[in-house]
Formats: structure tokens, sequence, C-alpha cells
């Protein structure tokens, strides 16, 4: 961690030397608590990355106990010291990892890293705003993510470990500190690290929401916007919505562990003979509360993901993305529906089995707008020139992740399946699939493709080719055999499989998959390397390297507060107009007026535009006897 | 270009050269004090000289790496230098894509072949039986989808690689196809949706139905870490129970004001008889755990305060299922999959599924759960008397009146 952060303040100090000076701004204003939302977005992503390679360690930590159950490594012992007695992971320590593993992964990378970084990035360069609508509070955001990482963080240093109780720290078990070491100070510091990180997404996501509303340039109205604004508007909406019931389900935890209170809390008898004097509460309740955040939690991992990937496959295989509209709805559909599909995740925790009923019939109707959006992809890659850029292929793994995770979710939202395949690995195969690979593919293809626009330099693409097989490849070796572990019955969060005769047989494919792990998790110093190497070193960017559409290639590559010398660009088409027949090159900026590209206009882009179609409909007729005449 | 800068940099080479001898020099200095320590305790390796090879063997990897992107850099340069293209990466990388997903399929039917013959036999319950008919529909209406679209997506993406002297075809939408795919997948997940809910209502549905035979009533009960079993007695009734009267003798807290509780069985196994309704009464004690048996397709979870019940009828004994999978040892499981604690692991209960008869024998000979101890403790008027009886009760007393 310390070494990547040094790393952050040098990325800073070297851009220094050719940034504009309007005002006088200090190192510590520009660098540290930056207002600007270009360099709160680089904050963002190398906060992000710092966390992920953390989270990914810890996997790999894990997966080491999961291939050699049976098996010391003093190395352990001399790292992790009374975590790791006699080099054997501690069976509460695994749970630990298990957990801090999720929680880093899906809120620390996924959310802020993937949100925080494109959304604070991209809207407003996309969009055409100078800056985010409130710059001090983006900045807020980022210094209370990096607060709540810090706690995080530093639930490893104290005596009883961090939180076990799983990412999703169902009481009683998070509830009482008796039940469980993780359960005393790691459980509490896990929860002041979540309650900043809420306020740091709350922040953030009230920013996105007013800038993608009031700040849009001239001529961008919301069907002019790329789908990547499109999927952070969202997906900010989205966690404006669900982030505080979770607040309000980890206030009553607090409450609950502290204050003595019973909300989550009833019938409870420790250790065979301390009955503790709870009653009337229930641990249901929390598992509403944490799942009415928790599933639209998955969409908010995905979405920007999407939407990340929809553009690039749109610039790289030079061709409109099919079904614009299409796209917008079905990601408006996703939107409404993740709120209505929680239940799913307790069809067998003792809920209501009617419940559960309504529940997979609302969770299955999600599978529509997501099939909607696959088959959307292939569309658009059908018939196109695709040019293979590192980003471009980590697009196609996403989707091609989405495809294969997507399908198991469809034996998972049925209630009655889901009886036998609850919390087996086949729901840890479904989700790291879906919207751990495909999110995380999803982030690289963005760094990838916006690394120009970050840091004013390319990354070499050869390394990004050799760091997406390696991760293609690692991350499927890794998952599809655990669908046929879950097929088999082995639970999840097991620290060994020895115990269970029936188990043993899977010792084997554990090893195999550590393997891949391992190989996956080496693979991506080809990324760190690449990207830390090219701020510094990497090729110069030129303004518009993919020959892209969007707004952001019109801004200079030197970043300058404000984003554009001058008015900023006024916008007048859609940004896909790729490879339209009858104009010369095979892309057409937004900031191009119909008025200079008569010979590629089409009568459907005058839709809204009686008097622009008038004057198309006499251009051809003008056109038309012209060649008449000759 | 990254690599040219990088293995022209002579500092950059000489620090890594000034690193790996470092590590070698920290390494033998490792071995030396392991050495000197071997002379007074055991020998002792923690693993940092495998860990330190294998850090080596990683640098090599990542040094030939370097060497082969620095071949690639020449090799374009010459081609630059003799006015020929420089090498087509978007030919390779579209020849890749064909190769992995020629790769990937012959790995997906290996994967369904070696590990699909490792999962679970076919259920041993009766709704199981369902179920496993809804997973092979399911199974069969998606896998199709998923082979296919992952076709598309690879040869789509080597057929249409980059090619300087074509253009992509302007295709923004088109209305039909896509209300197309809108509209059958939502047909095929509406079948799916109703045959699923049906399912799911009758398998949950956990009432015994008028003119039924009333369903074997168990109460299993979850803790920290393992499972209690309770059987009916006699009466074909379970007593009541109460969480503050659970102590160090009475660990289920049964009400013995309930006389309904005075006949209730412990059980260290779950016997039950093949063919008969089973109700599952489930409990927990202290934490959320959950009772799942595989091979039953049976999974609800135990909820402290919130008692939860599952229905389900064997339909094989453990012996037929012995043979059937040849396995002469093989034993139906327990587990716990909820997260529980440090051995959540570890939290098993053997299920044996017996013949009526072997079942009625087996009944015969368990304990009910007022034991002796119990009985001299509540004063029962048939308690065993003792010479130091009067004294131990007055000493429980007073513990309980605390």
């Amino acid at each position: 961690m310390s070494t990547l952060s040094v790393h952050d303040h040098s990325v800073a100090h070297h851009e220094d030397d050719h940034g504009h000076h309007h005002h006088k701004e200090t190192f510590i204003s520009k660098y540290i608590f930056s207002m600007d939302h270009k360099m709160i977005a680089k904050q963002f992503l190398i906060t992000g990355i710092t966390m992920a390679v953390i989270a990914m360690i810890l996997s790999i930590l894990f997966r080491i106990q999961l291939a050699y159950p049976d098996k010391a490594f003093p190395l352990l012992e001399t790292l992790l010291g009374r975590f790791a007695p006699a080099g054997r992971l501690d069976s509460n320590f695994y749970l630990a990892l298990v957990t801090i593993h999720g929680t880093i992964m899906v809120f620390f990378v996924l959310t802020a890293g993937l949100s925080g970084t494109f959304s604070n990035l991209l809207i407003p360069l996309q969009v055409g705003a100078r800056d985010m609508a409130s710059p001090f509070m983006n900045m807020l955001s980022y210094w209370f993510f990096f607060l709540a990482s810090v706690i995080m963080l530093s639930s490893f240093m104290i005596q009883k470990g961090p939180a076990s109780g799983g990412w999703t720290i169902y009481p009683p078990l998070s509830a009482m500190p008796k039940a469980m070491p993780g359960s005393g100070m790691g459980m509490t510091l896990w929860l002041i690290s979540m309650v900043l990180f809420i306020a740091s997404s709350l922040m953030g996501g009230i920013n996105y929401v007013s800038t993608v509303l009031n700040m849009r340039t001239k001529g961008m109205d919301l069907w002019k916007m790329p789908l990547t604004i499109w999927a952070f508007f969202l997906t900010a909406v989205l966690g404006i919505l669900s982030f505080p019931v979770l607040v309000a389900g980890v206030v009553l935890l607090i409450f609950d562990r502290s204050f003595g209170t019973s909300f989550y809390l009833s019938e409870i008898v420790l250790n065979g003979t301390q009955v503790q004097p709870f009653e009337g509460g229930s641990p249901i309740l929390f598992q509403h509360l944490f799942w009415f955040l928790g599933h639209p939690e998955v969409y908010i991992v995905i979405m920007p993901a999407m939407g990340i990937s929809s553009e690039i496959m749109s610039v790289n295989s030079r061709k409109p993305i099919f079904g614009y509209h299409a796209m917008v709805y079905s990601l408006i559909g996703i939107t409404v529906l993740s709120f209505i599909v929680w239940g799913h995740h307790m069809f067998v925790t003792g809920m209501n089995p009617f419940l559960g009923g309504v529940f997979m019939i609302t969770t299955l109707t999600i599978a529509v707008p997501s099939a909607v959006k696959t088959f959307n992809w292939l569309a658009t890659l059908w018939r196109g020139n695709i040019r293979f850029t590192a980003a471009m292929l980590f697009a196609i793994g996403m989707v091609s992740f989405f495809i294969s995770g997507g399908i198991t979710g469809i034996f998972l939202g049925n209630a009655a399946l889901d009886i036998n395949l609850h919390d087996t690995y086949f729901v840890v195969a479904h989700f790291h699939l879906v919207m751990g690979s495909a999110a995380i593919f999803g982030m690289l293809a963005g760094v990838y493709h916006w690394f120009p626009k970050m840091f004013g330099r390319m990354m070499n693409e050869r390394l990004g080719y050799l760091h997406f097989w390696l991760t293609f490849i690692g991350a499927y070796l890794v998952f599809f055999p655990m669908h046929f572990m879950g097929l088999d019955g082995v639970p999840r969060r097991y620290y060994a499989f020895t115990e269970f005769e029936s188990m043993k047989q899977w010792l084997s494919v554990n090893v195999f998959v550590t393997w891949a792990a391992i190989m996956a998790a080496v693979a991506q110093t080809a990324f760190l390397f690449n990207f830390f190497y090219s701020i510094f070193f990497g090729k110069k960017a030129t303004q518009n390297p993919w020959e892209a559409n969007t707004l952001e290639w019109t801004a200079p590559v030197e970043h300058i507060h404000g984003n554009w010398p001058g008015d900023i660009p006024a916008v007048y088409r859609w940004p896909y107009d790729y490879s339209k027949p009858g104009a010369d090159e095979d892309f057409i900026q937004q900031t191009v007026p119909l008025s200079q590209t008569m010979s590629s206009n089409l009568p459907h882009d005058f839709e809204d535009n009686p008097t622009g179609l008038e004057a198309h409909n006499k251009w051809v007729s003008t056109q038309k006897s012209n060649e008449e005449v000759k | 270009m990254g690599f040219k800068n990088l293995f022209n940099s002579k500092k950059i080479l000489s620090l890594l050269a000034v690193f790996m001898l470092a590590g070698t020099n920290m390494l033998f200095a490792q071995g030396a004090e392991a050495a000197g320590a071997a002379a007074t305790d055991a020998p002792k390796d923690n693993g940092l000289a495998t860990a330190g090879y294998y850090i080596l063997m990683f640098l090599v990897v990542c040094f030939f790496i370097g060497i082969i992107g620095k071949v690639f850099r020449v090799y374009d340069l010459t081609q630059q230098i003799r006015g020929k293209q420089p090498m087509n990466w978007n030919n390779v990388m579209g020849v890749f894509c064909l190769l992995f997903l020629i790769a990937g399929l012959f790995g997906v039917y290996w994967s369904f072949t070696t590990h699909g013959s490792m999962i679970l036999p076919s259920a041993a319950s009766e709704h199981g039986g369902t179920l496993d008919t809804m997973f092979w529909t399911t199974t069969g209406i998606t896998m199709p989808v998923f082979i296919i679209t992952q076709i598309l997506l690879f040869t789509f993406l080597f057929r249409y690689r980059y090619n300087a002297k074509r253009r992509a075809h302007f295709l923004p939408h088109n209305n039909t196809i896509e209300k197309v795919w809108t509209i059958a997948p939502a047909i095929v997940l509406t079948v799916l949706v109703i045959f699923g809910f049906f399912t799911w209502q009758s398998i949950m549905n956990s009432v015994d139905a008028k003119g039924q035979p009333a369903s074997i009533n168990i109460d299993i009960t979850g803790h920290q870490f393992a499972w209690e079993l309770r059987y009916t007695g006699k009466d074909g009734r379970l007593g009541r129970t109460n969480y503050t009267l659970v102590n160090g003798t009475n660990k289920l807290g049964l009400d013995f004001t309930d006389k309904a509780s005075f006949d209730d069985l412990q059980a260290d196994t779950m016997v039950i008889p093949v063919n008969k309704s089973v109700r599952l009464n489930i409990h927990s004690q202290d934490v959320i755990h959950s009772v799942y048996i595989p091979h039953f397709r049976v999974q609800l979870n135990a909820v402290p305060g919130l008692p939860t019940y599952f229905k389900f009828k064997p339909i094989l004994t453990t012996t037929q299922m012995r043979a059937k999978l040849d396995k002469p040892t093989f034993e139906y499981e327990i587990l716990c999959n909820k997260i529980c604690g440090g051995s959540h692991y570890n939290m098993k209960k053997i299920v044996r599924v017996v013949s009526e008869a072997e079942y009625q024998a087996w009944l015969a000979q368990q304990k009910p759960y007022l034991t002796d101890k119990l009985k001299q403790k509540l004063h029962f008027a048939d308690a065993p008397a003792t010479a130091d009886s009067t004294k131990k009760v007055q000493g429980n007393r007073l513990a309980l009146n605390n």
C-alpha cells in the first residue's frame, strides 16, 4: 500500500511540469486536496488499484489454504504472525480474509474505484462541463473514501483481527463479540469504515446526478449523451436511493452491538449456557435492509462497466452501438427492477415462502433487459471493422463474462432451484463471473481506453494483450470448475474440505483453481508495470488517439482547469456516428454540425427538427438534379 | 515504447542486478541464520528461500517477456526500414480469439464431462426429483444460449477484424430484430417462472394436508458448532421449549411443565424411515446456521428466534444409495451452509435412511431428554433418591434463583 501511495504523489509531482497555472495553486491544493475532477478521478483510480491489489493478495492467501489444507507454510507465520500459527491459517482468520476480500472488492474497488474514477473523469468531459457541480463535495467524497479505506485496512492491525462474518455481516454473528473474534473491534472498524464509505458514495452520487442533469453543454440533450454517461447517471441514482438504507441497517446494528438494543437479536444462548437478554428482534430484518442496498449494489458495480464497454466496443468496431435507445431503456429497466429483486438473496433464510415466489418473478424479469444488452453488443460487433486495442479486448472479455455469469443467474433466480444451490460454490462462480470479473474487466477496459485522457500518455498495447489473455483465461479457469463444485453441494466459506468425505474429491480441483488464480494474479504485474511506467515514460498521446466521437477527445491533451480553453464546444449529433456512409472519415465528432456533413446526413438525423429535415430534403433534391444535369 | 526505454536503460538493468545480488545475499544470510538455529534447535525452514526462488523465477520470466517485447519491436523497425507493413496485431488478436473459442469449447466439454461427473447423484427425495427435472430443463434451455452467444462473439471478432480497405456497416438499429430478442427471452423466462413458482410453492408448503398421514416431526437445533436432534416419544408430540431454560443439563431448554416434553427423545444420528414424510423443525440457539442436506435437495436457514420448517420424503435408503453409487461407506450428511464462526466448516450430522422396521427398532433404543439427573434437579416424584441428592438440589435451586 505504502509504495503505491508514494507513486500517487510522484505522479502528481511529474504532472506539475506541464500544468497550466490559471491562478496560484500550491502543491497541496492541486494534488492532495484537489477540487479538479480529473485529479480526483486519478486519486480514486490509484487508491482503487491499490485496494484491488490488496484484496487480490488476500484471495491468494485463502486460495492457498483451500488448495493445501493440510500443509504448513512457515512463511505465512513469518508474515502473518498469530493469524497463521505454525504456518497454517487460523480458521477465523480465513473467514476474515474472505470477508475483507469481498468488502474491498465490492465496495472499495468496484464501487468507488470504478464509479469514482470514471464518473469523475468522464461526466464533465463527456457532457461538456467545466467541472463537477460541487467540486468541494467531490473532494470530500474522495477523502471520506480514503479514510474509509485506511480504517478498513487498519483492522488487520488489531489483536483479534478484522471483521469475519462474511461481507454480508449477518447478525447475530456480527452483533455479538463472543460469537467469533472478528465480531469484536474488527467489526466496529468495519462499520465505521462503511459509514464513511457510504457518506463518500452519496456525496459523489449527488454530484454526478446534478452535473448530468444541470451542466450539459449546448445541444447535449439526454438522447445525445454517450452510454457511459447514461450508465454513470443511473448508477448514481441507484446509489443515492439504496445506500441510505444500508446506513439505517448499519446504525441499528451498531445499536445492537453497543447500546443493548435488540433490533436483530432474539432468543439467543451462547456457548450452550449463556442466556442472552435479547428478545423480539429479527435477524431477517437486517437481511432485508442489507439486500435492499446489496442487490442494487451489484448493478452499481456492473452498470458503469456496461456503459464503458458499450462505448469502447462502438469506438473500436467503428460502428454505432446497435440499438442505442434499447440500450438506454434496458439500463433504466435494470435500474428500476433492481429495487424489487433483493429477496432472491433470501429464498431460504426463512422469509415467507410466498414472498420468495414473488421475488422469483421479479428476478427472472430482470434477465430480459440483460439479454437485450447482450444481443445488442453482439450486433454491434457484427460487420464491424474491429480494432483490437487492449481496451477493446477487455470490453469483449466483459461481454463474455457477462454472458457466462448471467446464464447461471437464471438458475439461482429460480427459488426452487436455489434451495440446493444457495450459498454453494455455484453462487461463488456465478457472481465472480457476472459482477466480479465482468466489472473489473469493464474497469480495466476503461483504464486502457482513457489512460491518454488521464495522463496524456499511452499505455503499451502489447503488454496489454499479454495482461488480457492471461487474466481472461485465468478467470475462466478459476471460476468455471466452481460451478460443478456447487452442483455437488459444496458450501462456500468453508475453511477446509477435509472434514467431509464427499468433498475430498474436490481437493485436486482446488489445487488447479489455486494455481490458475496465482497465474492470473501474477499477470497483474504486467498491468501494474504498464500503468505506472506509462504514467512517466509512455508514448505521448495525441488529442484523439482512438478517433472517437465523444467530447472528451476535443479537449486538449494538457489538463487545464475548466477542461476547454475558450468556450465549451456545442454538440450537434449523437456520439455514435461511426462509418457513416457518405462521410469522408469513419468517425464524425459530436461537435461537427450537420450542416458540415451534408453528404452523410440521413433523414433519421432530423427526427425532431422539421426545418433541418426540409433543408436536408432540399439538399438531396438539388444533388439529384445536379447529377441529372451532368 | 516502454520496452525500448526499459532495456536501453542501463540504470534499471544494473539496479535489477543489484536487487538480485542483494536478494541472494539475504537468502544466504537466512540460510546461515537457519544453520545457526539448527545447532541449538530443531532445523527450522520458514520457506523464505523457496519464496525467494519463486521470485527469482518470476523475474526471469519477466526478463524473457521483456526480450520478446524487444524482439517484436526490432522486427517492426526492420519491417519499416524495408518499407513493409509492421506486425499486424489486429490479425494476431483475431486469430487468438478464434483459438480461444476452439480451446474454450473444448475446455467446456472437458469440464462438463470430467467435473460434471463429480456432481450430486439424482435426488434421494420426492420433491428433489421435480427439482432435478427443473434443473435439467433450465440447463437444456440455457446451455445452447451460452454456447451460441460465445461462438457468435468470438467468430465475429475473428471475421470482422480490422481491415484498412473495408468500412464497417452503419447499422444503428433494427426494431424488428430488437423486438424479437426482447420477446423471445421474455417468453422462455415466463415458462421457467411459472414452472418454478408452482414447484417452489408446493415444496415450501410444510403443513400436512387433510387426509394425508401426519409427517414425522423432528426438531433440529443448530448451535456453534453442532446440531442437536429431538424426536417425539410415544405421544407423537414435541414438547414446548424456552430458550431461558437452556443450561448444561437441559441443552435444548425443554419446558418440563409441558407434559408432552417428558418423552421427547435425543439422538446422535438422524435416522428416518424411507418413503415417510418428515417435517424438520429448524431452530438455532446462537447465530444463523443453515440445514443443508444436498442429496435430499433440502436447505433452510436456522434462525434464532424464528423457527423454520422443511418437509421432505426420502425415497432411497442409505443402503440403496450405497449400492447405487458403489460407495460402501456412503452416508447422507447435514452440513451447515451459513457462515457461523471458526468451525463452520465442520458442522456435520449423519442422516441414515432405513426401512420402517429398522426405524422403529432404533427409535425404541433412544434415550429421553428427561434424564435422571434432570429429574432430580426438577424434584420429580420418581427421581432416584441418592444420599446427597437433597444437598445438590438445594445448591441448584440457589443457582436457579440467581
